[in-house]
């Protein structure tokens, strides 16, 4: 069974078509990846799933459950953790801080402790810049920081938006190396990447998006040797 | 000794102007919204109140408590039929609503309790503390609302560094998305906004009424502009800066009443206001952007 399966999605800025008839699935132990140009709708399908954008046709189901009218921020409860477009970290917060508002829908502090330490082992920067106001790290930092905070809520399924954008090709290497570490932990991962090379490498399974449409899907490897998607998306 | 006592007084008016300015401080904090009817809350409140303690005769404290948890929910009542419909709309709508409720919050007290001052009854008994052979005299109802003003300040600090609830404000003030994928509430919190500033405001209007014992349905405006005035000052949705920005206002209009003219003392505070926005729009203590790009 799917974890997370979609079915015919569409969603509407006013009256922009952003979202046509769009169907998906994670199943459990996957990374799923979204690949597709600037505009093609990516990051609208996760906001959509996590109540920012709503929802106007379709349905979403999560863990077998009909989630399509309870899009919102009680998710974060049932494990669903979402690292947005753009980092969106609290800026005028502590990194500390930061990272416990990634904890807020838990209560155990003992096991919040644990993950902080988990994060902390994965972002050692993070730790050493707990004290920091997270607006004065830099890009990758903050990244790191986006990542570590959705990991607080300890999730069952990640979404990543754009993780690498903006960031030095050191920092992108250490980011999926992070997200493969992740998923090798249990989590699954939806990844939501203009970077169709490096996600493709990861993934599980592929979708390719264009103005709102999947037109491709399938296996990563695949394509990878796909002539069609080489020379629109690879740069080949 | 005239100017310690002009001092004093200021400061007892100015921790009310800051505990009003805290409610909006607050709201346009998380709700990026400036409740014009956070004053009026405050007048209904001190009626409230004056029914409790002077018509039926309840204990002061209890009165006080009561008119509290009514305001509340009056509070939490105004930003869910008024406010929250509007949540996204534009920023000028939401003013000109909440300058609607200001109004029709005072022609309903002008319908329950008529248009006639009530006099109301200070809620503080102690006797006056007298100090330098009694040349300064500080009157009971000053020490309590000072007092007040610093424990309500600290618990309010408190709340917010500490408790689960306070640090989702600051996450939802800084951005409402991203607090929504913590797991955080945002219309709830804003609700919760609303109840502590009302809570709060119909302190403000015992202490007020207190200090000046009238009570008229629009006894709540002149002080709820000050108080948005002192909010401003000290820089809006920062709490120390509702606390210094109140304080400043209350002793700068009591030595201006002392020492220029009485007539002038409001003409004063405001120009304060428009010097204040011309050097430091963002307030003494408001907030500058550190976010890197």
């Amino acid at each position: 069974m799917a974890l997370l399966d979609v079915k015919k999605m569409n969603v509407y800025y006013g009256m922009i078509h952003a979202v046509k008839d769009i169907s998906f699935t994670v199943d459990e132990g996957d990374i799923v990846t979204l690949i597709g140009a600037n505009g093609a709708g990516k990051t609208t399908i996760l906001q959509t799933l996590t109540g920012i954008v709503p929802l106007k046709t379709g349905k979403v189901k999560y863990d077998g459950k009909d989630i399509s009218h309870h899009l919102n921020h009680k998710l974060v409860y049932s494990g669903i953790a979402h690292v947005p477009e753009g980092r969106r970290i609290f800026a005028k917060l502590s990194v500390l801080q930061n990272l416990k508002l990634g904890a807020f829908t838990r209560n155990s502090k003992d096991e919040i402790d644990e993950s902080l330490e988990n994060v902390y082992k994965k972002f050692p920067i993070l730790k050493e810049r707990s004290k920091q106001l997270a607006g004065t790290l830099s890009g990758g930092e903050q990244q790191m920081l986006a990542v570590g905070r959705a990991l607080m809520s300890k999730p069952k399924l990640l979404f990543l938006d754009e993780p690498s954008m903006g960031l030095s090709p050191i920092y992108v290497n250490t980011i999926f190396d992070i997200i493969q570490e992740v998923h090798k932990e249990g989590v699954s991962i939806l990844l939501v990447e203009q970077n169709a090379k490096k996600a493709l490498s990861i993934a599980s399974k592929a979708y390719v998006l264009e103005t709102g449409k999947i037109v491709k899907e399938g296996n990563p490897k695949e394509l990878l040797n796909d002539p069609v998607i080489k020379s629109s998306y690879l740069g080949e | 000794m005239d100017f310690l006592t002009y001092f004093v007084n200021g400061l007892s008016l100015g921790s009310i102007y800051a505990i009003i300015a805290l409610g909006y401080t607050m709201v346009y904090g998380i709700a990026k919204m400036l409740n014009f009817a956070h004053g009026d809350v405050l007048m209904i409140g001190s009626y409230i109140t004056f029914v409790f303690m002077s018509q039926m005769g309840i204990n002061p404290i209890i009165s006080v408590l009561l008119a509290a948890i009514c305001c509340t929910f009056i509070g939490v009542i105004i930003e869910r039929i008024a406010y929250k419909p509007l949540r996204g709309a534009n920023s000028l709508a939401v003013l000109i609503t909440a300058i609607g409720v200001s109004y029709f919050l005072q022609n309903i007290s002008l319908l329950i309790f008529g248009a006639n001052t009530k006099s109301f009854k200070s809620i503080v008994t102690i006797p006056p503390l007298k100090l330098f052979d009694g040349q300064l005299m500080i009157s009971s109802e000053s020490i309590v609302t000072i007092a007040l003003c610093i424990i309500i300040m600290l618990a309010l600090t408190t709340f917010i560094n500490k408790t689960k609830m306070g640090q989702a404000m600051l996450a939802v003030s800084e951005d409402r998305s991203a607090s929504t994928l913590m797991g955080i509430n945002v219309n709830g919190t804003i609700a919760m906004t609303f109840a502590i500033g009302s809570f709060l405001a119909a302190f403000a209007g015992v202490l007020l009424c207190s200090a000046y014992p009238t009570l008229t349905p629009t006894t709540g405006a002149m002080p709820g502009i000050k108080a948005f005035v002192a909010a401003v000052i000290g820089g809006i949705g920062s709490i120390p800066g509702a606390f210094i920005g109140g304080l400043i206002l209350g002793v700068l209009e009591n030595l201006s009443k002392a020492y220029i003219s009485a007539q002038l003392s409001d003409a004063i505070v405001f120009s304060v206001l428009i010097i204040m926005l011309l050097v430091k729009p963002s307030g003494i203590l408001g907030k500058s952007n550190i976010e890197k790009v």
